[in-house]
């Protein structure tokens, strides 16, 4: 029973990295759509942006590990 | 041209992953029913050899320091001398060590024969002794639910990597444990406790000295085309290496760290970001020289982010620790809440730099392995071969798009650990004129 909580607890946070990351490449695109010719300085922002948030998730997933 | 190029592509995958195929059933053997997760976890872990093609392994310098009866320290010259057979096993125990699926492993009980001996893999299993270790056995199999509770990750992932084998050596008709093995990764600090050191040249260790004499060859190299052709346009290996190279140099280091300070960081920068590469791309090729799974062992990944946690910190100028310890502009009382908050992300960031690069690749290779394990889920360990059919069809398209995604996510894993390094570093070594800012 502990493995399938830790596996709720993993959904989870993937539904929330999912949720951040999307609202990053949403914006990234406006954003680049804007102003085609920032591309490169969106890109590498978005980028740090997206594993910034993508950290969290993995801690989250880690501890859901840890913890079952 | 193009279909016939991606065609090529397809068969190339088609080959290699009949040769997996014919590997895993090797190692899973035909009477256990196959496990996916165990696979999974056999193929990135550590080991003491090369696996090659089928029951061909390429050994490696197992160095294992040991204290044989009280003669002082010995060490074992190579794993080519435990005559490796079928499936990784080694067919003679040296000094009670044994080779199992291509790991170093030492038999528990000391009664058990010094020198060479002949040794088999299959037998029935005996649980008579103290062997409290790794208990498999349906009788007592409420007890060992109970166990699993207190059991940390590395037990977990331990009892994975044993499930389906009775892992024995058998002598005289006479089963004997095993040690835990030091090559345990996925494990948290990339090992077992044993009862013996372990200094040998692993599957990872190869790979990381692989990876750096050819760094160090096309630099070289590099370095000398731009001293003999100086003021011309790059050549060759040359073309290659510059535009990565001004990459990081341009979009990397300078906007992060700053056009002051920066250069200091260049040689550390450029090597973690080529070397992450170079790991990341080498991990992509399923066969000698590559399959060293390096850049997805937490150890490793450690050892690269304690790199940037200490030259983050040595660097740190009197900026970056007022604003740590003690944030100016703002109350008194926010201030207690901000400091621990604060000194808990200085060790913060660079575990979680280890922990982005371990699980990204980590996760893409159990991803690839777990595709290539449908032939058998579906072909039900080799009883259903249309199934098996089905399954190797699907199994190497999604292997296909699976390895496109590795090769940008290999890409992208160095240029984050690079980028995010350089700005722990940047705001290290960034100077404040106006400490009223707000933060």
């Amino acid at each position: 029973m502990t493995g399938s909580l830790a596996a709720i607890g993993a959904g989870i946070a993937v539904i929330g990295a999912g949720i951040g990351i999307g609202n990053i490449g949403a914006k990234a695109m406006e954003s680049i759509a804007r102003q085609p010719e920032a591309v490169g300085d969106i890109r590498a922002n978005m980028l740090i942006m997206a594993a910034l948030i993508e950290g969290a998730a993995i801690i989250a997933i880690i501890l859901s590990f840890f913890i079952s | 041209m193009r279909t016939k190029s991606i065609f090529r592509v397809f068969l190339l995958l088609a080959i290699l992953i009949g040769g997996f195929s014919n590997q895993t059933l090797a190692s899973g053997g035909n009477d256990a029913p196959f496990n996916p997760g165990e696979t999974a976890l056999h193929h990135i872990a550590d080991a003491h050899t090369f696996h090659f093609f089928g029951d061909i392994y390429i050994p490696l310098p197992a160095m294992i320091f040991y204290d044989r009866n009280g003669e002082g320290i010995t060490f074992l010259p190579s794993s080519a001398s435990f005559d490796i057979g079928k499936s990784g096993n080694g067919n003679i125990a040296i000094d009670r060590y044994v080779l199992q699926h291509g790991v170093v492993r030492r038999i528990k009980d000391t009664s058990f024969p010094m020198g060479k001996v002949n040794i088999s893999w299959e037998g029935h299993a005996s649980h008579g002794n103290d062997h409290s270790g790794h208990d498999h056995s349906g009788h007592d199999h409420a007890g060992h639910d109970h166990g699993q509770k207190e059991k940390g990750m590395k037990d977990k992932i331990m009892d994975e990597l044993d499930k389906g084998h009775e892992v024995q050596a058998f002598y005289n008709g006479k089963g004997f444990d095993l040690e835990d093995r030091t090559t345990l990764d996925g494990g948290l600090a990339g090992g077992g406790m044993t009862s013996y050191m372990d200094f040998s040249i692993t599957k990872n260790v190869f790979t990381m000295l692989f990876v750096a004499f050819l760094l160090g060859f096309v630099f070289l190299r590099v370095a000398k085309a731009y001293r003999t052709r100086d003021g011309q346009a790059p050549k060759g290996l040359q073309g290659f290496i510059e535009p990565l190279f001004v990459f990081i140099q341009d979009e990397v280091a300078k906007p992060m760290i700053g056009e002051k300070h920066y250069a200091r960081f260049m040689p550390y920068l450029m090597s973690a970001f080529f070397f992450i590469l170079g790991l990341n791309l080498l991990g992509q090729i399923p066969f000698f020289p590559g399959s060293g799974n390096a850049s997805g062992t937490i150890s490793i990944t450690i050892a690269l982010a304690l790199f940037t946690f200490l030259i983050t910190n040595l660097n740190g100028n009197r900026d970056y620790w007022t604003h740590i310890l003690w944030m100016p502009g703002i109350p008194a009382a926010v201030k207690l809440i901000i400091t621990p908050v604060e000194v808990m992300g200085v060790f913060l960031k660079p575990i979680v730099l280890f922990i982005r690069l371990f699980a990204n690749i980590t996760a893409g290779h159990i991803v690839i392995v777990a595709f290539v394990g449908l032939i058998f889920v579906l072909g039900e360990s080799g009883k259903n071969l249309v199934g098996a059919g089905v399954g190797a069809v699907a199994a190497t398209f999604l292997t296909m798009f699976m390895m496109a995604l590795e090769l940008l996510v290999a890409v992208l894993q160095a240029y984050i650990f690079t980028i995010l390094s350089a700005s722990y570093i940047g705001a290290a070594v960034e100077e404040h004129h106006h400490a009223e800012e707000a933060h």
